[in-house]
């Protein structure tokens, strides 16, 4: 007997209706993915090619325009307390403090306001920010306002955690950082996560399957297995097991990247 | 830095004021002309301890107070609806493009047929001028909310009540703080223009006055008080602002 995936993208296919020249853009063309509970999964893709489109779907956030997304067999069809999104750019409101931001999402599910700022103060604790509650965003470094970001999905104890590059703005030193706090969030919490980059060891040493997308319009390309046993220490990044499956997918990618190098070149010549 | 501000600023102030009582003193420029601030002070003195003054500023502040505090009242909950609405912003933008198009002291003497010459039609105008530029940037401040902050807010399945109260409506509030400190000087400008134009009292029916009389002293203090007021009701609204703003950058440290 084999389980039911926890998540279930179907055939997803998205075309955008572009208001200039009132042509379609084709964004995604039939997305076919499982992922079983507990999973973490990578989705790696050259940009452009329909990363944050997909998420949007799974979230429901936007209708595809053909196939249909699946959370333990039930349909999706808009946004819901199963799912949380941690966003690409932190889109933090500015006006609020740090504990203002990751209480937001119990506030919208009508959590009574005590119980409320109790969860996010433990939250705020979990990503490493106690002491800043009280700060604006403006007063945070780009890891910390990241850090909030992840909390302010967590809080809502989602099944899936939805995460769309959410390191890529962040500093290398910063980035590993955060990449090994997430792993031990993860650990901690057991979430079912989806996790879209366009970096390859961001992807293999986050995830226990990386999905490779083409570019747009973006399907998926192929999926590979990371064996590599967690805990991950840092380190990891330098065995030649690692470099390996890096190749591996870097050679998936190759063609796309260049592919798309050329129409840039081609579309500013 | 600041202290060198105050410094060059008030220095230059003093020179100026300094340059102007020796010019009116030597007779360089006849002082029924341009006066000068020992005579403005002196008339400034006189009029202060004489009831009527007190008079004419209870009218204008007044007029100003309730046409000002009437326009913030209507303007900034229709310029949020209308910006939430697009419906009810068809239906309202020709009236608001066309009064914002009108000058509106050009509506006086209507408005003082409608109101009598008493301190109603001078609300009224102040009220008009007013309320068109508050109800704008209202309306501007919805317009311009951060889509990335309404996906945000969907994606926690947050009600349209939500999105509007925790997200559009504080986003508008630095638009509505630039309209109102603009509209402060509409508001102004009503008072005077009313007054001068046909009233029974107040600090413009004191200049009316005194400019016909050619006395240029008390005239210049009346002009000053119609300044100062000006600055106070803008220094009042920034501090209202940066209580407000506390969490933008540089908008100054918690009060
Ligand atoms: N709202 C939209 N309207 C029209 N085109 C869009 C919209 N959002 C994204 N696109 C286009 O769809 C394609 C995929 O975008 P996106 O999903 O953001 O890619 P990625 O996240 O992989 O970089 C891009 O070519 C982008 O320009
Ligand atoms: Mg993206």
């Amino acid at each position: 007997m084999t389980a039911r995936p926890k998540l279930e993208a179907q055939d997803i296919r998205l075309s955008y209706l572009q208001p200039r020249t009132g042509t379609a853009l084709a964004a995604l063309d039939g997305v076919n993915l499982q992922i079983m509970e507990g999973e973490f999964v990578a989705i790696v893709g050259p940009s452009g090619c329909g990363k944050t489109t997909f998420l949007s779907v799974v979230d429901g956030l936007i209708a595809a325009t053909a196939g249909r997304v699946l959370v333990d067999g039930e349909a999706v069809t808009r946004p819901g307390p199963d799912r949380a999104v941690v966003f690409q750019d932190a889109s933090l409101l500015p006006w609020r403090t740090v504990l203002g931001n990751v209480r937001y999402g119990l506030e919208c599910l009508g959590v009574a306001a005590r119980e409320a700022g109790a969860r996010a103060e433990k939250l705020v604790a979990l990503v490493g920010l106690s002491g800043f509650e009280h700060h604006y965003p403006h007063e945070l470094s780009g890891g910390m306002q990241q850090r909030v970001n992840l909390a302010r999905a967590l809080v809502v104890d989602p099944k899936i955690l939805l995460m769309d590059e959410p390191f890529a703005a962040l500093d290398a030193q910063t980035r590993e950082l955060m990449q090994e706090e997430l792993l031990r969030i993860w650990a901690a919490a057991k979430k079912t996560v989806l996790f879209i980059t366009h970096q390859i060891d961001e992807a293999l040493y986050l995830a226990d399957r990386v999905v490779v997308f083409s570019g747009r319009p973006g399907k998926v390309k192929d999926s590979i297995a990371v064996d590599i046993e967690r805990p991950r220490p840092i380190g990891v990044k330098r065995q030649a097991r690692f470099h390996a499956l890096e190749d591996r997918i870097w050679e998936l990618i190759e063609e796309d990247v260049k592919t798309k190098a050329r129409e840039d070149r081609h579309a500013r010549a | 830095m600041k202290l060198e501000r105050y410094l060059i600023g008030g220095g230059t102030l003093l020179v100026f004021l300094l340059a102007w009582e020796l010019c009116a003193d030597s007779g360089a420029i006849n002082p029924l002309l341009i006066s000068s601030p020992s005579r403005i002070a002196e008339a400034g003195a006189a009029a202060m301890s004489d009831p009527d003054f007190w008079t004419d500023v209870r009218v204008s502040a007044n007029e100003f107070i309730l046409g000002y505090v009437a326009a913030i009242i209507v303007g900034v909950p229709l310029g949020l609806l209308l910006g939430t609405s697009r419906r009810l912003s068809y239906i309202f933008a020709p009236f608001v493009d066309t009064l914002n198009a009108v000058p509106r002291v050009a509506l006086l003497p209507l408005l003082i047929i409608w109101f009598g010459i008493g301190i109603w039609s001078k609300v009224a105008v102040v009220f008009l001028g007013a309320v068109i530029p508050i109800l704008i940037a209202a309306l501007s401040g919805v317009n311009t909310n951060e889509a990335r902050f309404v996906a945000m807010a969907k994606s926690f399945s947050a009600s349209r009540t939500k999105i509007f109260l925790s997200i559009i409506l504080p986003g508008t509030v630095p638009y509505i703080f630039t309209g109102l400190k603009y509209a402060a000087g509409r508001a102004l400008l009503g008072v005077v223009v009313g007054e001068l134009y046909a009233s029974t009292a107040g600090v413009g029916r004191m200049i009316a006055d005194a400019g016909n009389m050619f006395q240029t002293d008390t005239l210049f203090f009346g002009v000053l008080i119609f300044t100062a007021s000006g600055l106070v009701v803008v220094a009042v609204l920034d501090r209202l602002e940066r209580r407000f703003e506390r969490w933008r950058p540089g908008v100054g440290a918690p009060t």
